[in-house]
């Protein structure tokens, strides 16, 4: 899947960020663990269910100016698509969902 | 020789061995401890603290029955505060929803529900009691709960043919993982072995099924599918290789590789309560003997997939070929192999169905 721009990305049920000032960070999902540094670790921190996949994508261009602003946006949103595979993403369209995601 | 200890993910804590089920399969040892001897609350939670301490990400609450420890809530909630990221494996049995939701307020991310089969009738043989509806009623409950869910389906060669239904129960569940574990032949199921091995067109249908519903639950539900390794050509990477990965804790405490370590005779494992997690991990026997390369014999040592697989499962060997040392005998290039075959073409050479009802060996529920 491609994930709609105007989608607000959120971690999915069992799935955490481990606690900032770790030595090192952490997604933690059922029976699997991911270590998160650089790019993935500022998209994954941003997936809070409130800013959108499009002000993902700005957010990170400012932060790496210096890299070509189409292919951040490819990046993130190959990213994107491969942790909602994996389970570890929701992606809320709407307020409605938005507010069923927070329960 | 010693190889370094690289840092433990995981520790699988089997919190008690008493359980309301009597699985035939189940990856208990056949000496079973008893309550009188469990680690007590406060020894958990030190276990938990040096865990975390040592690098462990996560913890898997098992037994036996977790849920048969009075103070499991207590125990989720203080591994949870440590940083792990808490799994629960649960048969279900022992369970409310008032108990759900103080394990869910208590922190706990994920849990594991096993099911025996898909009907009540067989998963009920299965596992020597009526178990079936309640796990149902626990799928319900679950539906109204912030938590992880994964479905583990137990399968074998007399419930393998109920995968579609194991499929729907879990399609309409809040599961986000199923897991088709074949039962893998130690302690109870290798005793039972000739009653759950499948036939290799059961596997082959089995594999096929699954990977049809991979593609089409793909960004719904996870499926994982774990293979009965006598029918591979390579062994697994047992436990991701001895000492590399994972610790096992016993419900008195002993820290053990893997879950079956303790049939390997002549091995020492240090105990929990006498010393550190780390040291234990670091620099006990037991870690050692089979962490690393240099213990592999022939065709494993120069194997370019030594480091794949790490010779495969040492209590396999042991079980298999009386020698802990050998070549896991599933590899097609060990040199006891023909063991295997001679099991596989033993169930390949007999029907699926039983002519008559096997006589099954049960677990039983220690005191």
């Amino acid at each position: 899947m491609t994930p709609e721009l105007s989608s607000r990305p959120c971690l999915a049920v069992g799935c955490r960020l481990n606690e900032k000032g770790q030595p090192s960070r952490i997604l933690h999902m059922p029976e699997r663990a991911l270590r998160l540094s650089g790019p993935s670790l500022e998209i994954l921190e941003r997936c809070d269910g409130r800013r959108t996949v499009q002000e993902i994508i700005s957010e990170l261009q400012k932060l790496y100016s210096k890299a070509e602003p189409k292919k951040v946006e490819t990046d993130i949103l190959g990213y994107l698509a491969l942790l909602h595979d994996q389970r570890a993403l929701d992606f809320a369209s709407d307020e409605a969902d938005r507010s069923a995601n927070a329960r | 020789m010693t190889s370094a200890a690289p840092t433990p993910l995981a520790l699988i804590a089997e919190l008690t061995h008493r359980c309301p089920l009597h699985c035939v399969y189940c990856s208990n040892p056949l000496e079973l401890k008893h309550r009188a001897d469990e680690l007590s609350t406060r020894d958990w939670s030190r276990v938990f603290r040096e865990a975390a301490e040592a690098g462990v990400l996560q913890i898997d609450f098992t037994g036996g029955e977790p849920l048969a420890r009075p103070d499991i809530v207590e125990l989720v909630r203080t591994a949870r505060q440590t940083g792990l990221y808490v799994n629960l494996i649960t048969s279900g049995m022992p369970m409310d929803e008032a108990r759900l939701d103080d394990l869910v307020q208590a922190g706990l991310d994920h849990i594991q529900l096993s099911f025996q089969g898909a009907t009540e009738e067989s998963a009920n043989e299965f596992s020597g009691t009526k178990a079936h509806a309640q796990k149902l009623r626990v799928l319900e409950w679950l539906k109204r709960r912030r938590v992880a869910l994964t479905l583990n389906f137990v399968i074998h060669r007399r419930n393998m043919d109920q995968i579609p239904e194991m499929l729907a129960l879990a399609e309409t569940s809040s599961a986000n993982r199923i897991e088709f574990a074949n039962v893998q032949y130690y302690g109870w199921a290798f005793a039972n072995r000739e009653n759950l091995l499948p036939t290799r067109e059961q596997l082959d249908r089995s594999i096929e099924l699954l990977k049809r519903a991979e593609e089409r639950l793909r960004g719904k539900i996870q499926v994982e599918f774990v293979v009965p390794d006598y029918y591979a050509k390579y062994p697994k990477a047992c436990m991701g290789g001895w000492g590399q990965k994972l610790m096992l804790v016993t419900p008195t405490g002993e820290a053990l590789p893997c879950h079956a370590a303790q049939i390997i005779p002549g091995l020492h494992f240090d105990n929990l309560k006498d010393r550190s997690l780390r040291e234990i991990w670091e620099k006990s026997e037991a870690f050692q003997k089979f962490r690393g390369e240099e213990w592999m014999p022939e065709p494993c040592k120069s194997c370019d997939r030594r480091s794949r697989d790490f010779g495969g499962c040492r209590c396999q060997a042991f079980l298999l070929t009386a020698d802990a040392t050998a070549t896991d005998p599933v590899c097609y290039l060990a040199p006891q192999r023909p063991k295997v075959d001679a099991i596989v073409a033993a169930v390949n050479g007999s029907s699926a169905e039983p002519l008559v009802k096997p006589t099954w060996l049960y677990r039983p529920n220690p005191a």
